[in-house]
């Protein structure tokens, strides 16, 4: 990309001091910042995490996806439910969610992948609609409309209850960088420019040797990791609200990436963050914040469609991961 | 009740379902065949027809079957006019790209649901039906107004059809959906062409949601469900059939009405979804589509 081996191991350096760098920084803003914006920056990087596994779908290999919420509350119910039933502690039940949201994404994407652009949204806002509709067909075991509360015992992770504030931040950023350093991993390897391959241009992809259908299995399946994770995590440290709710889930981390940049690892926290606080803005001066959030999307994709890092990369420096 | 007349009773109600779905889904197919855009905001589009007949309704002091004409006429008319200049403001400005324009319609169906939540409310409002003639057959009396709007939706489609095969704006709309570069090297002005076919997928929307509301109230989320079904009955009957498009309505409607009348409704929801999510992943052309 860049002229040569040389240059590609120079930006490699450089792209992991950013990143590492970002990490560095939101691990001191932990210690500094006051309790209130300790808690909205482990909330936005919870909500990062289920964006960085949108954004490998949509950003990188252009899979419209509309089914992201089902994968996230796969994650909130596998994590949720072992807790609830058998009392299982947060680790375990952090990894039931993981699991959860990966093991529906592989059962989904064997179908829906079979289909492509407008139909594959389609059929997967449809996967989502049935979901939706059996969490409350089987309410007596998901209790699917009025929701539940966790024993402390599924609140504490090594000892450390998730109640406080302290270890609250250190998981929810220990899973972010997890997250980050597997995307920047993931998308900087000879799979990551599959993606960006059959994102740009399937057919040709396919002529180089590529098996769409079985790399985007792997696509999807990853993200439906990360969103099962993401959500499993908001669960155990009681950040997000318990109750499944389809329609923001589903959009919001198709605005969170497009801000930040679709098809950049940072963008998509970055969009998390600044949505989170505008959003916190406009329901302090208004209850209508869905229209903001409508109106969001409507500017980007009219005036910015690369989003914030996407005129970085475009502009300023090409190798931004 | 026998089998018989119950099951009468399930497909009664199911053309009025198909009826109204046919409607709602030959403005998303003709949005969608001749511009190529799927409009996610077709759902919000049939909700604000619905706002606007109780609007109209609420603020006209005459009898109900005066405020439903005016309704008829009015709904559509606004929401054709929002469409065009959604249109004209951003599709256009988009080039028609197709991912960009799914996620500006995303996001116009966002402002219109939460704009009619600020202005209308969060309550399900009900309308008075028009005239209360009660059909009485040996085994069941039948609301006559049912019968009235599965006869409207068949007097406006073949509206559309004759709009669409016997005059000159049909004729330019099919040139365009067949090739938009020769069409415009014909002189055909595309732009107007593609405000035209947004409004009236648009219009017919509301007109839809004019018709359902003295049945089934009118509620600011209402358009989630006719949304998913018209997406459905468009691809089940092949992208921009129009025909196709019809005779998947009475399909899905028909069979929604039977299913709810024997299964508990949440259940029958469950199996018709994924039926036909299994329909789109196994015949993504559709049922009566040639190609994909």
């Amino acid at each position: 990309m860049n002229g040569g081996m040389n240059g590609g191991m120079k930006a490699g350096a450089g792209v992991w001091a950013v990143h590492l760098a970002v990490l560095a920084a939101l691990a001191v803003a932990g210690l500094l910042l006051p309790a209130y914006h300790m808690t909205n920056l482990a909330r936005i990087m919870v909500l990062a995490v289920f964006a960085m596994g949108y954004n490998l779908a949509f950003g990188y290999a252009g899979l419209l996806s509309r089914g992201h919420a089902m994968f996230f509350a796969a994650g909130m119910y596998g994590a949720g439910l072992p807790v609830w039933h058998w009392g299982w502690s947060a680790g375990p039940a952090l990894m039931g969610g993981t699991l959860a949201g990966g093991v529906l994404a592989l059962a989904v994407g064997l179908l829906a992948l079979r289909t492509a652009g407008v139909s594959f949204m389609i059929v997967t806002l449809m996967f989502a609609q049935a979901f939706a509709l059996s969490i409350l067909y089987f309410n007596d075991w998901t209790h699917g409309d009025e929701g539940f509360v966790l024993a402390d015992t599924g609140r504490s992770l090594l000892g450390w209850s998730m109640a406080a504030d302290g270890p609250r931040y250190a998981v929810a950023w220990a899973l972010f960088a997890a997250g980050l350093v597997i995307s920047v991993l993931l998308v900087r390897s000879r799979f990551g420019r599959v993606m960006v391959a059959l994102r740009e241009n399937e057919e040709r992809a396919r002529m180089l040797g590529i098996d769409p259908f079985a790399a985007k299995l792997r696509v999807l399946v990853i993200s439906g990791l990360f969103s099962g994770r993401g959500r499993g995590l908001c669960g155990a440290v009681r950040l997000c609200r318990r109750r499944f709710r389809r329609h923001p889930y589903s959009i919001l981390p198709m605005l969170y990436v497009l801000i930040g940049g679709a098809g950049t690892v940072l963008g998509a926290g970055l969009g998390a963050g600044i949505m989170f606080y505008l959003t916190d803005f406009a329901s302090s001066l208004t209850s209508a914040w869905l229209f903001l959030v409508g109106a969001a999307l409507v500017v980007l994709v009219l005036f910015a469609p690369r989003g914030i890092l996407g005129f970085v990369r475009a502009r300023l420096w090409r190798d931004l991961p | 009740m026998s089998f018989g007349p119950f099951l009468l009773l399930a497909l009664m109600e199911g053309m009025v379902t198909a009826a109204v779905l046919a409607l709602a889904a030959v403005g998303l197919s003709l949005v969608f065949g001749v511009m190529r855009v799927v409009n996610v905001a077709h759902g919000a589009m049939f909700m604000l027809g619905a706002v606007i007949a109780w609007a109209v309704a609420a603020h006209l002091p005459a009898p109900a079957w005066v405020g439903f004409l005016a309704a008829l006429v009015v709904a559509p008319v606004v929401v054709g006019a929002l469409a065009a200049a959604a249109d004209g403001l951003i599709l256009k400005r988009l080039n028609y790209d197709p991912e960009a324009t799914i996620v500006a319609t995303i996001g116009l169906l966002y402002m219109i649901e939460q704009a009619a939540l600020t202005f209308y409310g969060p309550d399900a409002r009900a309308v008075t039906a028009p005239f209360t003639l009660r059909l009485q057959l040996p085994w069941f009396g039948y609301s006559g107004y049912k019968l009235f709007v599965v006869a409207a939706a068949v007097v406006v489609l073949l509206a559309v059809w004759r709009l669409m095969t016997r005059t000159r704006a049909g004729l330019v709309m099919r040139a365009t959906q067949v090739d938009r570069e020769v069409a415009r090297a014909f002189g055909i002005n595309v732009d107007r062409v593609y405000m035209g076919t947004f409004a009236l997928g648009a219009a017919l929307a509301a007109v839809a949601g004019v018709l359902i509301v003295p049945i089934s109230q009118a509620h600011y989320l209402m358009g989630g469900d006719p949304l998913l079904l018209s997406f459905i009955v468009v691809i089940i009957g092949g992208l921009g059939s129009l025909r196709g498009t019809v005779i998947a309505a009475l399909i899905i409607g028909l069979g929604d009405g039977v299913i709810s009348m024997f299964f508990t409704p949440t259940l029958a929801k469950i199996i018709a979804t994924l039926a036909v999510a299994m329909v789109l992943v196994f015949r993504p052309q559709g049922l009566f589509g040639a190609k994909a």
